[in-house]
């Protein structure tokens, strides 16, 4: 993509029918660290790259609880991602308030996309800078949705997006016909597709972080003991995922709701302002 | 030329009585079941607890279409607070949530009478009771609604240390201990059955400690 005289304005078009800023806000996206989804008819998990910027700092908070029964992984401007997810949470509180049930996922996701196609055509805003990675579970069941900031969203049965993510997506293309099983290998397929965006450098607990949510278990963060536990389990037996289901350690530890959870220190690499 | 009446009322009055007690590690908050209007019954089995967070049950009387309203926006309010502190509302901070809510409707109050209990940020027993526009404060005891002026002075008179009648109070809570309270309590609501036609059918026990929260019922005269 090159400079032209067609992208100084989000309300320009260009004369082949494209608005350019609309295409470098998706650049964005793809220039932020790595976002994965993947769903099951039961469970979705969320699962992303943290990178610090330095020793010194924390983490960036890329995973963000929306409701109970909903939440999202982003990639691209964080700042954007922590407003809309401020939004997606306001809308999730008013529609409980009002209809005292859970707002589905696929109405949350048309009101998040009407929220971006409107920073798309007017001249005075910009449009988001961040891809969001919406799982939640409602009545029709689990899903995973895309939201990019054209104002477009996508369904998915498991979707990367991100830096490298390419490299994810063929490890799920591979996989995903596999998903309707059990939650631990669910988990387990996402940490693979998070390692084959790092590209060869070591997954460990402290540079990533998976969230889960499924049928009876509300939306929350794996805290950094469980995944590291499960990184050690899948990296013992090679570099191939395990063929039948091995023994999982306490997985019912996981099924607590509440409060997230996100890189509390440990002894291995943990940046010193983990929060 | 005489003042013109209302020919309706926004509010209405479904009666019943709330209780709290604090203890040292524990809190005691009852009501009792019945839901009138006028004369009437509408129903002997709803329930005028409610939980906002992990250490905080609020017990109101009064008008519960404006009760349960209040209970809604305290929720909501208090899902905001946990995705953006990542943490439960302390008793004492939603004491002051529920002040404000309440005076925040100054000019078309809650018709609600509330008593807040829990356990501070140390663990120890609170109560705080209101008044319909949020007037507050921290009590080791309380009693709001159609039975209250029965309760109360009974309350005084067995809780001697907390009660605010020796001013100041010589304790903050109750050294009762938690199954004293629980008895007191059923003892309370037992006499204020007898007396006041508003409150009976089943009273509703709450007990907050350190290992959570437990409930408790007491069937009640039903006439």
């Amino acid at each position: 993509m090159f400079r032209n005289q067609y992208d100084t304005d989000v309300t320009t078009w260009s004369p082949a029918g494209r608005l350019f800023q609309v295409e470098y806000a998706m650049e964005a996206v793809k220039q932020g660290s790595a976002a994965i989804g993947l769903r099951s008819k039961t469970h979705v998990v969320l699962a992303c790259v943290n990178k610090a910027s330095s020793e010194l700092s924390s983490h960036q908070k890329k995973i963000f609880k929306v409701d109970d029964h909903i939440g999202v992984a982003i990639a691209g401007l964080t700042a954007d991602g922590r407003v809309l997810s401020r939004y997606l949470r306001n809308e999730c509180i008013n529609y409980s308030y009002t209809y005292e049930s859970s707002l589905p996922v696929g109405r949350l996701v048309v009101q998040l996309a009407d929220k971006a196609q409107v920073c798309t055509q007017r001249s005075w805003k910009r449009p988001y800078g961040v891809g969001l990675l919406v799982g939640g579970l409602d009545e029709s069941g689990a899903h995973l949705y895309y939201n990019c900031p054209s104002g477009n969203y996508f369904e998915y049965q498991a979707f990367a997006i991100g830096s490298r993510s390419q490299a994810a997506k063929t490890y799920l293309e591979r996989k995903f016909e596999g998903f309707m099983d059990a939650r631990e290998d669910l988990i387990k397929d996402a940490l693979f597709a998070l390692r084959e965006t790092l590209q060869g450098e070591k997954l460990t607990s402290s540079i990533c972080t998976i969230a889960i949510v499924g049928v009876g278990e509300a939306f929350h963060i794996l805290d950094q003991e469980t995944v590291q536990a499960l990184i050690d389990e899948f990296e013992i037996v090679g570099e191939e995922p395990p063929a039948d289901e091995a023994a999982t350690p306490d997985q019912s530890s996981d099924a607590e709701p509440g409060p997230a959870d996100q890189g509390t220190p440990s002894d291995q690499g943990a940046t010193p302002m983990d929060i | 030329m005489t003042k013109q009446q209302a020919n309706w009322s926004p509010y209405d009055n479904n009666g019943g009585t709330c209780v709290a007690i604090a203890g040292a590690d524990y809190c005691v908050i009852a009501a009792d079941t019945r839901m009138s209007t006028g004369y009437s019954i509408l129903t002997r089995d709803y329930s005028k607890i409610s939980q906002l967070a992990d250490k905080s049950v609020m017990a109101s009387s009064g008008f519960q279409a404006d009760v349960r309203a209040l209970q809604k926006v305290l929720a909501a309010r208090h899902l905001i607070y946990q995705h953006q502190h990542n943490k439960q509302m302390s008793c004492p901070a939603m004491a002051q949530l529920l002040s404000n809510t309440l005076y925040y409707k100054r000019f078309f109050p809650y018709y609600a009478f509330n008593v807040l209990g829990g356990l501070d940020n140390e663990g120890k027993g609170c109560v705080f009771t209101y008044d319909a526009v949020g007037s507050y404060e921290r009590v080791g005891y309380s009693s709001q609604g159609s039975g209250a002026t029965l309760i109360t002075p009974f309350l005084d008179n067995q809780l001697k240390s907390p009660s605010p009648l020796l001013l100041p109070a010589k304790d903050a809570v109750t050294p009762l201990s938690e199954s004293e309270a629980i008895d007191l309590v059923k003892t309370c609501f037992a006499s204020a059955t007898e007396r006041d036609i508003y409150t009976g059918d089943k009273l509703e026990i709450v007990i907050l400690n350190a290992s959570g929260l437990r409930r408790e019922y007491m069937e009640l005269r039903k006439d």
